[in-house]
């Protein structure tokens, strides 16, 4: 085997939950925390829903915008907050500022900022991620496809979404690797998908199917 | 007790491959628990389940157990009702005490393992000993920690501050502290008697037994005999549906007979029941669990309307059986229930009373969220993730940084 040939090792993550002990019972106390939080705190509270619940589809809220609609019940801004097109932003920073700007908006047009009952405030979470590699290595289309197959929706969750928006490389693992073996109109399909808009279950299918598709034609 | 495989076509053979991964990146490593008995209680039932798999995964892992008198163990109690939020005053001289036993338990014990992890407040103050070690040391808190007593969170605090890590179980529990916090759920076994499939004639048998009607809507509530479970707002919401749909209720526990308030209680219940012929109010002997494995599978809508709640593992078990779930927003439960997405979250008796009519009148989306509800208990709230989530916190003490490649 050429050492210098294109390959794609399927890493595999797992999250620990860590408590930051801070918490929100208004709208201004939240954006307080937003702005002080570390960045694994915004990932967590954006994407955790993707994974605890990846069985269903279509995508749930995020942490902020859930915690707004169903405790404080503005569900004007829950919907902006869950509106926001997490896809379009290259790092946690920009997601960030955006999460800030929709919740200043509202402030500056709110006439009364509701608190939420004793016991339901909101809790920053952020998480400690550990990589682990998997025995797949794959130095093909094929291979990776049939791995692919195999590997776990964490594998997918990290090289989808961590890889592209915690790490900052821009866009996912899977496109730079098609990219690496020439398959240039394949990475960019794959990186049109918007994840967030799939389970994960459904998103591994439809980058198998997107890989048939190439293998076929 | 199960061997992990036998949890293979449960998660999924790829899940259990990942704790043996995981696993093996502690290779060498020895973890040693320590807490206050050795049966009885959570802790002992969570480490007694746990154990014999930590080893099956090739973790060094053993099980310590604190010596302490009967008036320690009245200190620990008093430390554990303040925790609770109780204002209990701990006299001076009992702390001192406190600290005596457990220095003498840190000169008797080996406390050299790798991995040192502590559970609950009374051998807290072993970590003294880890300056002469230099090992690492994490604490688990299991009890409510929402609104403790402060004089006694500050007397823990110092103590707390001395670990790597502490670790709660639920967000609400988490403090300002200088330490890592960690959030670890409790579980539940899908293998163990309360959890495991039954076939449809036990459970059959079951609501023959006690008489109740299956062909009718059936609303349940398990948990023992507790003003904080609310059994009588259960009932009066029973009653607000029942006016516009037929059904039964059925409240189910057991506790009463050594709580000096369950008499109490009782009649409360039974008052509030006015002999209506479709309320049944169970009585549990702690060895049924195969009876609530079957009220809770045969049932239409399992109700938690609890006003306080530690975790809620009893939503767990009914959501495992891919039952609907209408309970309370409060302690764990949020964790569990994602409203209207994997079950109903409620404030009121209002709110309970209206959910109960609309799932009784809407069966494909009372199924859709008990799927839902099945689903997230399996992928969150299993013995296998707690397994996982003790694998990452052993080795979280050895790392740093947000993202840590193994």
């Amino acid at each position: 085997m050429n050492e210098s040939a294109p390959q794609f090792h399927f890493q595999t993550k797992f999250d620990l939950t860590i408590l930051l002990g801070k918490k929100a019972s208004s709208v201004r106390e939240l954006l307080a925390h937003i702005r002080a939080v570390p960045k694994s705190s915004i990932y967590y509270h954006t994407h955790k829903f993707l994974e605890q619940h990846h069985y269903l589809s279509p995508e749930p809220p995020n942490d902020f915008a859930y915690w707004v609609s169903t405790v404080l019940n503005e569900p004007n801004l829950g919907e902006r907050l869950s509106s926001i097109d997490i896809i379009q932003f290259r790092s946690i920073a920009e997601l960030r500022e955006s999460i800030i700007l929709e919740i200043e908006r509202y402030l500056s047009t709110a006439r009364r900022t509701p608190e939420s009952p004793e016991g339901q405030e909101f809790y920053f979470m952020s998480c400690r991620t550990f990589v682990l590699p998997t025995p797949f290595v794959a130095h093909s289309l094929t291979d990776f496809r049939n791995y692919l197959k195999l590997v776990t929706i964490q594998s997918i969750y990290y090289h989808i979404f961590d890889a592209r928006l915690r790490s900052e490389r821009g866009e996912n693992d899977f496109s730079l690797f098609f990219r690496s073996l020439g398959e240039d109109r394949l990475a960019e399909d794959v990186l049109r998908l918007d994840p967030y808009t799939y389970t994960l279950e459904g998103l591994k299918q439809r980058i198998l199917f997107l890989i048939e598709k190439y293998e076929r034609s | 007790m199960n061997d992990l495989k036998e949890y293979v076509p449960i998660i999924g053979q790829d899940r259990v491959d990942e704790l043996f991964l995981l696993a093996k990146k502690l290779e060498g490593k020895s973890v040693q628990n320590i807490n206050s008995t050795a049966v009885g209680g959570g802790v002992a039932e969570i480490l007694t389940r746990m154990m014999p798999h930590l080893k099956q995964l090739g973790i060094a892992a053993r099980w310590d157990v604190m010596k302490g008198n009967e008036r320690f163990f009245v200190i620990t109690k008093n430390i554990h009702n303040a925790l609770h939020g109780v204002p209990i005053d701990i006299p001076k001289g009992d702390l001192e005490y406190f600290l005596e036993v457990n220095r003498t338990n840190a000169a008797e014990m080996d406390l050299r393992s790798d991995v040192v992890f502590v559970h609950d407040p009374q051998p807290i103050a072993l970590i003294e000993k880890r300056r002469e070690i230099g090992n690492h040391w994490a604490w688990r808190g299991h009890v409510d920690f929402s609104s403790p007593y402060p004089p006694v969170w500050d007397f823990l605090t110092e103590y707390i501050r001395q670990y790597d890590a502490a670790v709660f179980s639920a967000p609400s529990f988490s403090r300002e502290l200088n330490i890592p916090q960690v959030l670890i759920s409790p579980s539940i076994d899908p293998l163990a008697e309360k959890n495991k499939d039954l076939p449809d004639e036990k459970i059959r048998e079951v609501f023959d037994w006690f008489g109740i009607d299956r062909s009718r809507p059936v609303v349940t509530q398990v948990s023992r005999f507790d003003y904080l479970k609310d059994p009588v707002g259960v009932i009066r919401a029973y009653k607000m549906a029942k006016r516009y749909v037929d059904m039964q209720l059925v409240l189910a526990g057991g506790g009463a007979t050594d709580d000096p308030e369950g008499p109490k209680i009782m009649e409360d219940v039974r008052r509030e029941a006015e002999n209506d012929k479709d309320i049944f109010v169970l009585f549990l002997s702690p060895a049924s669990d195969i009876e609530i494995n079957a009220l809770q599978r045969g049932s239409t809508i399992i109700l938690q309307k609890s006003l306080k709640e530690g975790f809620g593992l009893t939503v767990s078990e009914a959501l495992w059986k891919g039952k609907p779930v209408i309970a309370s927003s409060v302690g764990g439960i949020p964790l569990q229930i994602a409203h209207k997405y994997s079950g109903i979250l409620t404030q009121t008796i209002e709110g309970t009373a209206h959910w109960i009519k609309q799932l009784i009148n809407e069966p494909a989306f009372a199924r859709r969220l008990g799927e839902n509800g099945h689903e997230h208990i399996k992928s969150n709230f299993l013995i296998t993730r707690h397994i996982k989530d003790y694998l990452l916190l052993f080795l979280s003490l050895f790392s740093a940084g947000d993202i840590v490649h193994l």
